[in-house]
This record gives structure tokens, sequence and C-alpha cells, in this order.
């Protein structure tokens, strides 16, 4: 790619002209967040832009993402949109943050070249092709940063929803709400062992009233965890089973034999409290 | 080459696992097991794995075999103390151990053991 052509220099190195243009578009664009971000800050990150683009358009390589040229736009941009995809832009309006530069630029590329349409398409081009890269580059970061939230709200969540509870001694309950999946098993049954171990309970009851639905894979989890129990030395009950789940549970095929249901938490309990009575008292937890 | 101790009390042979298992070892201690519940004419084993952090699908078959080996022999075998890492790994590698009663700790071992020859009517 041929360094920069003079014309596309001269437009950018017109920063105070290209500047107040491109402020104008964005502020009077819809897609404007007055109620997010002010215009001082958007004056100054719009100016630093300018800047960075600049410097690496001088080089007359055109944008990638890893070339050592870019890397300070780069930098740029991925905190720009960090920042935008935290603070609550839509796509659209971060995309655009980019994408509105175009029509200033290109004003000023006009004026310089009105009378060469040859060199005024190919400094268009070239202007053209580096901003769209630019811009589906700060979407991908946007996209990203979104992910890394929703990421951090499900991790907050599995640790909310595996609570261990102490019925009796030597009784724990585990109500489980939500659809279980391996990630949360692999929590719930962490939980449920670690507890059993603090405690030495040797009872453990599973209670789902709260798992909307139980398919193969469901049960295979839970029979994964009360199977785990068992080799600490623990007996699971299971509770909870609402009837269309009964339902679901034998047209399915699951094998629940070896292990002890119950329809309700209370009918789970009396049946732990006599087994762990039966054990008599020199069998007490420690 | 270190060896498994394995400790009589009454009737029933007492084996802790302190070191990290190898497979030599662990058949070794297969062989020693059978061989002193014949001698001893020991009614239950209790196995304590409280200090084993790490198994393989290798040692996961070795109790469930020392169990089976035990129970041709009429003795019953409880495992007792295993660590909540161990009981994940074993479930995930699809050993649940049928067959193998477990306990908690030794103490409930112990009781399970009493009970289990009490209700087999041998004292």
């Amino acid at each position: 790619m041929p360094p920069l052509s003079p014309p596309l220099e001269r437009a950018l190195s017109n920063e105070q002209e290209l500047l107040a243009d491109w402020l104008k578009v964005q502020v009077s664009a819809s897609t404007m967040r007055a109620d997010l971000i002010s215009e001082h800050d958007l004056r100054e990150q719009s100016r630093e832009f300018i800047t960075h683009l600049r410097n690496a358009m001088r080089s007359g390589i055109a944008f990638a993402p890893t070339s050592e040229v870019w890397a300070p736009v780069c930098e740029f941009l991925r905190q720009l949109s960090r920042e935008r995809a935290h603070h609550g832009f839509s796509p659209t309006e971060t995309a655009t943050f980019v994408l509105s530069l175009k029509q200033p630029l290109f004003d000023q590329l006009r004026v310089q070249l009105s009378g060469d349409s040859g060199a005024l398409m190919d400094s268009l081009w070239t202007a053209n092709t580096n901003l769209d890269r630019l811009a589906l580059f700060t979407m991908e970061v946007f996209v990203k940063s979104r992910e890394e939230v929703i990421t951090r709200q499900q991790q907050e969540l599995l640790e909310l929803s595996t609570p261990v509870v102490e019925l009796w001694q030597g009784i724990l309950a585990l109500p489980l709400i939500g659809t279980l999946d391996s990630a949360r098993t692999q929590v719930v049954m962490e939980t449920l062992l670690q507890a059993i171990v603090r405690t030495g309970a040797s009872i453990a009851i599973i209670d789902i009233t709260g798992v909307p639905t139980v398919d193969t894979l469901v049960a295979q989890h839970l029979l994964k965890t009360v199977a785990a129990a068992r080799l600490m030395g623990a007996d699971c009950i299971i509770s909870g089973i609402r009837p269309q789940i009964a339902q679901t549970i034998v047209h399915l095929g699951v094998n629940l034999a070896d292990v002890t249901t119950k329809a309700t938490l209370a009918d789970a309990f009396t049946v732990a409290l006599r087994r762990a009575g039966a054990q008599g008292p020199g069998a007490t937890p420690l | 080459m270190d060896k498994i101790p394995i400790l009589r009390m009454g009737r029933f042979l007492l084996v802790t696992i302190q070191v990290d298992m190898h497979d030599r070892l662990a058949l070794q201690l297969q062989d020693d097991l059978t061989q002193r519940i014949v001698r001893d004419r020991a009614h239950g084993v209790l196995i304590d794995i409280s200090s084993l952090e790490v198994v393989d699908s290798f040692m996961g078959r070795m109790i469930s075999n020392i169990a089976a080996t035990a129970r041709v022999l009429d003795a019953e075998t409880v495992v007792v103390g295993m660590q909540p890492a161990v009981a994940i790994t074993l479930v995930e590698l699809g050993l649940s151990l049928e067959g193998v009663r477990t306990a908690l700790n030794v103490d409930k071992g112990m009781a399970l053991l009493r009970e289990q020859v009490a209700a087999a009517g041998r004292t």
C-alpha cells in the first residue's frame, strides 16, 4: 500500500475543523447518548482518536489488529469499547463512534479534490476500508466485554444458588433451585461433600422442588451426586419430586431404584430422623 | 520397598493408607491383605483412605477388588474417610464402588462393621 495520499494527510491534520465537524455529526445523531457521556468527554475521545488514527495511517499500512503501527489505535478503541459496554451503550451507538467520522472526513476530501474524481475515489476508498475495519474491531471488543459480563454473572449465580442447610445433627438438606447443568452439578457436589466432612452428617436430603425440569442429563447429575455422597459414607434422599417430574422420570426410564425418594421434604426429614435415631446413641456424629 | 501396614483390632483388620499409592503398592496391599484375612480369620476389614488425595481408575478398581476378595473370604469391607475430591473423581470415572460399604470416619466405620457382624450372627 502506498504512503498516505497528501489530501488524506491534510484532511486528518486539519484537526480543528475535522473535530468540530465530527462532533457536530455525533451530537446531532440519534445515537448520541447525552445521558451517558458528556460533550466534553466525547470531544476528548474524538481528539485522541484522530491523533492515533493520523499517526497510524501515515505508515500506509492497512489496518490489522496485530499490526504494531495500529497498536495505539487498537488499545484506544479497546478501552473505549469496553467502557461503553459497561456503561450500557447499545452496539449501534458504540459502532457509530467510528463510523460517524466518515461523513466529516469525506466532506473534507471532497472539498480538496473536487476536480479530480480519480484521486478522490482512491482517497475515499483508503479511508473507508480502514474505518470499516476499525468499526468491526470495535464491535468485536464490545461483544467480548459483554460476554465477560455474562460469564461473571453466571459465576455469581453459581455461588449464590447452592446453600447446604443443617436440619438436624447429622442431617443435611440441599434445596436446589433452577436448572441443573454440568457446571452447577459440580459446584453442588463439591459444596455437599465439603459440608458432609465439616458436619459429619450421615444423611443428606436433596430437595428438587425448585428444579423446573428433569431430563436424563439432570437425572444423571443427581445420581452422580448421590453416588459421590455414598462414597463419603452418607446416604442421600431425594425429595420434592412433583407429579409431572415423577412421570417424566418413569417415561425416560431413569433408574432411581437405588435411591430413596420422597414426595416432600417433610417426608424425607421424617425418614432421615428415624434412620439417624435408629443408629443408636453410640453412633452420634463427632 | 515400603509396605502398607495392616493392623489387627480384635476380629477386624485396619489398613491406613498414609503414603501416595502407586500401582505396585496397591497390588502388594491386595496380596498382603488377602493372606492376613485368612491367617487371622478376620471378620471385617476397615480401609482408611483419608490421606489419599489422588486416585485414578486403577486405584478405584483395586479398592473394588480388595472388597470383592474380602467378601469371598467372608469378611466385610468398609472404606472410610474418602476426601470430597477423591469421591468426585471416582464418580466422574464411572466407578461408584458398588458393593463397597463406606463411612465418613474410622469411628463410624467401626460401628458399621460391628453392626454388620452382629447382624450376621457372629461375635
